[in-house]
C-alpha cells in the first residue's frame, strides 16, 4: 500500500500511464480502422530499433526537438508560455544559412560561428517577445505566434533572394562544408576512412548511413546547462521567483521586466541553437520554400509537457518523440496504416500527461482512506 | 433540542470531513426565529464550514438540518435559495466588472420570454429594496469603482433581493470602520423588525455584544456551548472561544524612543486611477518606537506602502531613512536601506509559495554571500540558515526547510516572513495588517515580536486597519483618513471613539461641542 | 481602380472568415473561463469533415453541419480535461491541436485511397449565386455564403453574451466561479456548453475554408489559422466584434498581400506576407497594450477554493 502510493506520487509515474494510454488509444484507433495494432507496434520498434542506423536516425531526430522543448520548458519554469520556438527555430536556421553561405573559414572558426549567430538570431527572436512583454504588457502567446509567421516568411524571403538562392531549385545553397558537425564527415567519405569502418558493420552503417553529428551531445550538455542554471545559479533563483509569483518578486526588490526579457532571450537562443545544429548537423544543410511550419518548434512544446518541463527530462522526452516519429513512418510502409496514428498517439499522451496531473492527489486521497482505515 | 417551528434554523450533529480532517464534528446549532445568532470561534474552527453546508456549498457526512421544524436536504446553493436563505461571504463574491445591478440579478434576472434581459425593471425593484431598509447604492456603478462597505450593502441587496428570511453574515465587520459597523448593526436591527432572522459569523466578542441575542461557540470543528449574550461578558467568551483564559490587552512596558529614523515630508502619491491617493503626508519614526496608522481601508495606506517600498512613485515629497532620501528609486534600493517589510498580502507579495520555506527565506539576499558565491547558491548555507530560523521562531512543522511554504498554515507562513524580515536586522520595520486572517494565539505571536523587537530599539511602523490593534501595540497612534495623516496621538491620550471619528473624516471640535 | 478596392474587400471578406469562426469560438470558451488554445485543431477536424462529407454526399451544408459536428465532439475532449478533471488547459488544448490534425490525416487516408488530400468537393453558394453581378466590379461583392454567416454569428454572439440572462452567466462564471456558484449558477454545465459552443464554431470555421475558399481538404488548409484566430480574441479583448475587427485585419492584410503582389509593386511577396504580423505587433505597442483576460480564465473552478 505504502510503496503503491509512493510510486502514484512520483510525476515520471504520471508519465508512464500516460504514454501506456498513448498506446492504448491508438490500439483502439488502428482496430477501428481495420489494422492489427500488435503488428502496427511491432513495426514501430522495429523501425526504432531493428537496425543501427535507425537508432542513429532517431537520435538526429530527437536532437532540435530536445532542444526546443528545452526552451519551452525553460520559458514555462519562469513563468512564460514560449509558443515561439518554432519560430526561434526557423530564424536560427535563416542565420546559420546566411553565415555558413557567406563566409568559410576553418572549421575551428566556422562551426562557432555558424552555431552561435543561430543562436543570436533565436535569442533575439525570443528577446523581442520578452521585451514586449516586459515594457509593454503585450501578451507573450500574440507575439510568439506573429513571430512564428513572420519568421516562416523570412525564411522564404531568403530562399528566393539572388544571394542564397540555389537555380532550378525551391532551397538556398547549402552552407559551406566547413560548417558541417558530422562526426568526421570528410573522414568517413574517404578510402581511408571507409576501409576503417568497413570491418565493424554497426559503425559502418551509423558513420555512413546517416548524419550522425555532434549535435545530441551538445543537446544534452545544454539540458545539464540549463538545469544547473535554474536550480543552482542565482540568475535560476531570480527567474524561477519571477515565473511563480511576479508580485513577490518585485516586493523582494527583483527587477522583473528585466528577468522576463532575459529569460525570453535565453529560450530564443536555445531554439535558435536546435535550428542552427539542424543545418549544420544534417543534411540538406540548407532551408527550402516553406508552405506550412515544419513543426520542430510546435514539437518542442509536447516535448516539454511531456517531460514536465523538467530540463533532464526533455531528453528523454525528445528521444520519445523523436522515435515515434521516425518509428511511425515504418508502420505506413510495412503495415500501411496512415503514419498519422502516430500524431494520435502523441496527442493522447501530451492529453493524459494533463489528465494524470490529477494522479498524485488521487495517490494522496488514497494514503488519507488508508490512513483512516487504521484509525 | 427538539424540533420545533419556532426556530428557523436547526442543525443537528453536523459532521464534515475534508480528506482525513475533520472540520466539524457532530456540531448543533439552534436558532430562533426573529434574532440575531452570532457563531463565535478563531479562524480556522470550523464556523464558515458550517455555514457553507446549511448554504449548500458542502454535503456533511452526518448530521440533519431543519428549517422551520421541517427537515430539509440541502444539496446546492440553488436549494438553499429557494428556502429563503441568503449569505453574505467573507470575500465578497462579487463579479468587480459588473454592474451593481447586475450583481444582485445574477441568477435571479428579469427577462421576458426569450431571456432577454430587462435591466430597467431589475433596476427599479432593486432601488425599492434600497429604500426600504436604507441601504444607499447607485446601481449603475461597477463594483470595482465602489467601497468595501458599499459593496456589502450590495452582499446584502443581494440577499434580500431573492427574498431571504434568513440571512447569514460571514465576518461582516471586518472591513468595516467604526462608524460603519455602527450602521451595519443598525440595518441588521431594522431587518429583524422586518421578520427576518440573522446568523453572524464572527470572532470579535465586542461585536457580539453590541448585536447579537445568542451566541454559539465553536473551537476546533467541535460544539462548546450556547450562550445568551447579555449574561456573560468578553472574557468569558473569550476563555470559550480559545479553550483557555487569554489576555485581550496587550503587555508592554513604555516605549523609550530615540532619534528619529524614518521621516515622510509631505508626500504625495497617486493610485491606478491617477487620483491622489495619498496627499501631503507627513510621519516620523522613532528608534524603539512603534508608530501605528489608524485608518479606514482605502485611505491611501496601500499607496502609501507602495510609494515607501518603490512599488509606485512619489509624485512629490520626501521619504528618508537615517537622513537618505530612497523615493523613486527602486525596490531594492530600499531593502539596501535597511528597510523591511511584512507586506498585508502574505501570499502575493510576501511569499513565493511554490519555493520551499528556506528558497523564502533568502528571497532578499539570495545574491550576497555566504549565501551565494559567484553567481551560484550556497545550498547547504541556505539551509542551514533557515533551520535557525525555523528553530527561533517555531516555525511549524519544524523540519520544514525543504518543504513548499505553500503547505503551511497562515500563521507560520507569517511566522516564515518575520524570521526572514527581522533577521534582515532593519533599521525600519514596517508590518502592514500584520495579524490579517490569523488566530488568536498567532495574533499574540505577531504582537509580541513587534513589542519585542521595539525593546531591542528598532523603529516600527505599524499599518493596520484593525483599530483595537493599533490602539494596544502602537505607541504612538497617526490617524490617516483621505491619504493625509490628520491627527497623532501618544498611546493612552486617546479613546477609540475619537479615533473612530477622526477615521471616518470627523472634526474634532465639532465632536467636543457635541459632547460639551 | 474601383475594381480593385471592391477585390480588395471581397478578398479581406473572404480570408477574414474562417478566422472569425475561429475567434468567435474562443471568445465563448475563454468567457467562460476555459482557455483554447486548441482552437487549431478544432478547425482541422472541422476542415476535413466538411470537405469529406460534402464530397461523399454532393451536399455542403451537410459537410457544413457534419464540420460543426465533429469540432463539438472533439472539443468534448479539452472540456473533460479541463472542466471536469481540472487539468492544465494550455496543456489540453496542445493535445487537441495534435489529436485533431492526426485524426483528420488519418482518416483522410483511409477514405482518399492513401492521399493526404481530399478530391474537390461541392463548395457552398455564393452570395448571389455562381453568376451574381457577372462582368461587373460588384462582383468582387458576391462573397461566399460563410462571410454573411459569420458576421451574422458575431452579432449574435454579442446580443448573447450582453443582451441575456445566459450571457450574464457566462461572463460571471469566466470572472468569478464562486459567486456564481453561490448564485445557484451551474459553473460545470456552464463551462461545458461554452467549450462545445467553441468547438462548433470552429469546426464551421474549418468548412469555411475547404467549402468555399479552396474545394477540398489538404494537410495546410489550416495550418495556423487556428492560431492566428487565438492572437484575435486576445487582440480583440475576448469581445465578439473585438475579435471580428482583428480577424478583419489580419484578412485586409492578406488580401494585400494578394492585391499588391500582382506585379505593381516591387515588393516581394514573401515580405508583403509578413506585413500582418508585423502589423499586429505594431498596433498592440501603438494602441492597445495590456489587454485583460477574463478574471477566471484558465483556472480550474474547484468548490471550497478561495
Amino acid at each position: 500500500m505504502k510503496t503503491t502510493v509512493k510510486i502514484l506520487k512520483k510525476p515520471i509515474t504520471s508519465t508512464f500511464i500516460a504514454i501506456l494510454f498513448g498506446f492504448l488509444v491508438a490500439a483502439v484507433v488502428l482496430v477501428f480502422a481495420g489494422y492489427n495494432p500488435w503488428e502496427s507496434f511491432g513495426a514501430l520498434f522495429q523501425g526504432i530499433f531493428a537496425k543501427p542506423k535507425y537508432i542513429s536516425n532517431v537520435i538526429i531526430k530527437a536532437t532540435p526537438i530536445i532542444l526546443t522543448g528545452l526552451s519551452v520548458a525553460f520559458a514555462f519554469k519562469t513563468g512564460m508560455f514560449n509558443i515561439g520556438a518554432e519560430g526561434q527555430y526557423i530564424a536560427g536556421t535563416i542565420a546559420a544559412v546566411c553565415v555558413g553561405v557567406k563566409f568559410n573559414f576553418a572549421p575551428v572558426i566556422q562551426i562557432p560561428l555558424v552555431v552561435l549567430s543561430g543562436v543570436l538570431a533565436g535569442a533575439i527572436f525570443g528577446g523581442i517577445i520578452g521585451y514586449l512583454k516586459a515594457r509593454f504588457g503585450i501578451h507573450e502567446v500574440i507575439t510568439s505566434i506573429m513571430l512564428n509567421w513572420i519568421g516562416l516568411y523570412l525564411s522564404n524571403f531568403i530562399v528566393n533572394t539572388a544571394a542564397y538562392h540555389q537555380p532550378n531549385s525551391t532551397s538556398s545553397f547549402a552552407v559551406n562544408d566547413s560548417s558541417f558537425t558530422m562526426l568526421l564527415p570528410n573522414w568517413k567519405t574517404s578510402k581511408a576512412g571507409m576501409a576503417a569502418l568497413k570491418p565493424h558493420q554497426w559503425l559502418y552503417e551509423m558513420m555512413l548511413k546517416t548524419d550522425v553529428n555532434f549535435g545530441i551531445l551538445i543537446a544534452v550538455v545544454m539540458a545539464l546547462v540549463i538545469w544547473v542554471l535554474l536550480y543552482r545559479s542565482t540568475k535560476g533563483y531570480e527567474l524561477r521567483a519571477v515565473g511563480f509569483n511576479r508580485d513577490a518578486a518585485e516586493f523582494a526588490g527583483i527587477n522583473v521586466g528585466r528577468n522576463i526579457t532575459q529569460a525570453m532571450l535565453i529560450a530564443g537562443a536555445l531554439a535558435g541553437l536546435a535550428g542552427a545544429l539542424a543545418i549544420t548537423g544534417t543534411s540538406p544543410h540548407k532551408i527550402s520554400q516553406m508552405a506550412a511550419f515544419e513543426n520542430n518548434g510546435f514539437n518542442g512544446l509536447s516535448v516539454a509537457l511531456i517531460a514536465g518541463s523538467s530540463p533532464i527530462g526533455c531528453i528523454f522526452a525528445g528521444l520519445l518523440f523523436g522515435g515515434l516519429l521516425y518509428g511511425g513512418q515504418s508502420v505506413q510502409q510495412d503495415v500501411g496504416a496512415p503514419t498519422e496514428i502516430i500524431n494520435i498517439m502523441i496527442g493522447t499522451i501530451v492529453f493524459f500527461v494533463a489528465l494524470t496531473k490529477i494522479v498524485p492527489s488521487l495517490a494522496d486521497r488514497l494514503e488519507k482512506r488508508g490512513a483512516h482505515r487504521v484509525k | 433540542m427538539e424540533v420545533n417551528r419556532e426556530y428557523a434554523v436547526q442543525m443537528h450533529g453536523i459532521t464534515k470531513m475534508f480528506g482525513s480532517f475533520c472540520a466539524l464534528n457532530d456540531v448543533s446549532l439552534d436558532v430562533k426565529k426573529g434574532t440575531i445568532h452570532a457563531i463565535l470561534g478563531e479562524n480556522g474552527a470550523g464556523k464558515s464550514t458550517l455555514m457553507n453546508v446549511l448554504y449548500g456549498l458542502y454535503q456533511a457526512e452526518a448530521g440533519e438540518i431543519f428549517l422551520n421544524g421541517e427537515k430539509v436536504n440541502i444539496k446546492n446553493p440553488n436549494i438553499a435559495i429557494e428556502h429563503g436563505i441568503g449569505m453574505v461571504h467573507q470575500h465578497f463574491m462579487l463579479v468587480d466588472n459588473f454592474t451593481v445591478t447586475q450583481n444582485i440579478i445574477l441568477g435571479n434576472e428579469v427577462t421576458n420570454q426569450f431571456g432577454v434581459l430587462n435591466m430597467k425593471k431589475a433596476r427599479e425593484e432593486i432601488l425599492e429594496i434600497v429604500k426600504k431598509y436604507g441601504l444607499e447604492v447607485d446601481p449603475d456603478e461597477k463594483i470595482e469603482d465602489i467601497s468595501v462597505g458599499m459593496q456589502q450593502r450590495v452582499e446584502i441587496l443581494k440577499a434580500l433581493y431573492r427574498g431571504v428570511d434568513l440571512l447569514i453574515l460571514d465576518e461582516p465587520t471586518a472591513v468595516l470602520t467604526p462608524q460603519e459597523i455602527d450602521d451595519l448593526i443598525q440595518i441588521m436591527r431594522n431587518l429583524i423588525a422586518d421578520g427576518k432572522t440573522i446568523i453572524i459569523i464572527t470572532h470579535k466578542l465586542k461585536e457580539i455584544k453590541a448585536s447579537s441575542d445568542v451566541c454559539t461557540i465553536i473551537r476546533r470543528g467541535e460544539y462548546i456551548d450556547t450562550v445568551n449574550v447579555a449574561d456573560v461578558d468578553q472574557e468569558e467568551l473569550a476563555t470559550k472561544m480559545v479553550g483557555h483564559a487569554v489576555q485581550l490587552v496587550v503587555e508592554k512596558s513604555p516605549a523609550d524612543p530615540g532619534e528619529v529614523v524614518f521621516e515622510i515630508d509631505n508626500l504625495t502619491v497617486r493610485d491606478e486611477r491617477k487620483l491622489e491617493a495619498v496627499k501631503n503626508l507627513s510621519l516620523k519614526v522613532r528608534k524603539g518606537e512603534i508608530v501605528g496608522v489608524a485608518g479606514i481601508d482605502g485611505n491611501g495606506q496601500k499607496e502609501l506602502v507602495e510609494a515607501i517600498t518603490n512599488l509606485t512613485r512619489a509624485v512629490s515629497g520626501t521619504i528618508k531613512i537615517n537622513g537618505a532620501e530612497i523615493q523613486n528609486t527602486t525596490p531594492r534600493n530600499v531593502i539596501d536601506h535597511k528597510i523591511s517589510t511584512v507586506h498585508e498580502d502574505r501570499q502575493k507579495r510576501g511569499l513565493v509559495l511554490p519555493f520551499t520555506v528556506a528558497e523564502n527565506m533568502v528571497v532578499e539576499k539570495y545574491r550576497r554571500p555566504p549565501y551565494s558565491k559567484s553567481g551560484m547558491l550556497n545550498r547547504s548555507e541556505i539551509l542551514s540558515y533557515t533551520k535557525n530560523l525555523i528553530k527561533e521562531y517555531d516555525i511549524r512543522p519544524d523540519n520544514c526547510e525543504s518543504q513548499p511554504v505553500r503547505g503551511l498554515s497562515g500563521g507560520n507562513q507569517q511566522k516564515v516572513i518575520l524570521a526572514r524580515e527581522i533577521s534582515n536586522e532593519p533599521d525600519l520595520l514596517i508590518a502592514v495588517q500584520p495579524t490579517r486572517g490569523l488566530d488568536v494565539g498567532a495574533i499574540e505571536y505577531v504582537h509580541k515580536t513587534l513589542i519585542r523587537e521595539r525593546d531591542r530599539g528598532r523603529a516600527i511602523l505599524l499599518i493596520s486597519l484593525e483599530l483595537d490593534e493599533v490602539m494596544n501595540v502602537a505607541d504612538t497612534i497617526d490617524v490617516i483618513y483621505a491619504g493625509t495623516i490628520v491627527d497623532s496621538f501618544k498611546q493612552g491620550e486617546v479613546d477609540e471613539k475619537t479615533i473612530g471619528l477622526l477615521m471616518a473624516g470627523g472634526k474634532l471640535d465639532e465632536n467636543n461641542s457635541q459632547n460639551s | 481602380m474601383l475594381s480593385k478596392i471592391l477585390l480588395l474587400l471581397g478578398i479581406t471578406l473572404m480570408y477574414s472568415t474562417p478566422l472569425v469562426f475561429g475567434a468567435l469560438g474562443g471568445v465563448i470558451s475563454e468567457r467562460s473561463g476555459v482557455v483554447n488554445i486548441g482552437i487549431e485543431g478544432m478547425m482541422t477536424v472541422g476542415a476535413f469533415t466538411a470537405a469529406a462529407v460534402s464530397y461523399f454526399t454532393g451536399n455542403p451544408w451537410l459537410g457544413l453541419l457534419a464540420a460543426g459536428a465533429a469540432g463539438g465532439l472533439i472539443s468534448l475532449l479539452h472540456a473533460v480535461a479541463s472542466v471536469t478533471f481540472k487539468a492544465d488547459q494550455t496543456i489540453s488544448g496542445i493535445a487537441i491541436n495534435l489529436i485533431g490534425p492526426g485524426l483528420a490525416l488519418f482518416f483522410c487516408r483511409l477514405m482518399f485511397d492513401d492521399a493526404t488530400m481530399t478530391l474537390p468537393a461541392k463548395t457552398l453558394p455564393k452570395l448571389f449565386g455562381e453568376s451574381g453581378f457577372a462582368d461587373s466590379p460588384l462582383k468582387n461583392l458576391n462573397v461566399d455564403v460563410t462571410v454573411v454567416l459569420a458576421l451574422a454569428v458575431s452579432a449574435a454572439m454579442w446580443f448573447f453574451l450582453y443582451r441575456t440572462k445566459w450571457g450574464l452567466h457566462v461572463r460571471s462564471v469566466g470572472e468569478h466561479p464562486a459567486a456564481a456558484d453561490t448564485l445557484g449558477i451551474n459553473v460545470s454545465r456552464v463551462r461545458y456548453l461554452c467549450v462545445f459552443v467553441s468547438g462548433i464554431l470552429a469546426g464551421f470555421g474549418g468548412a469555411s475554408m475547404t467549402l468555399a475558399i479552396i474545394s477540398q481538404f489538404t494537410p495546410t488548409a489550416i495550418s495556423g489559422q487556428g492560431f492566428i484566430a487565438l492572437a484575435a480574441v486576445i487582440f480583440g479583448k475576448w469581445t465578439p466584434f473585438g475579435a471580428y475587427g482583428a480577424c478583419l485585419l489580419f484578412g485586409f492584410a492578406q488580401a494585400l498581400t494578394i492585391v499588391l503582389g500582382g506585379g505593381d509593386f516591387a515588393v516581394p511577396s514573401q515580405i508583403l506576407a509578413m506585413l500582418p504580423y508585423i502589423l499586429t505587433i505594431v498596433v498592440l505597442i501603438l494602441f492597445v497594450g495590456r489587454s485583460v483576460a477574463p478574471k477566471a480564465d484558465g483556472e480550474p473552478y474547484e468548490k471550497g477554493v478561495r
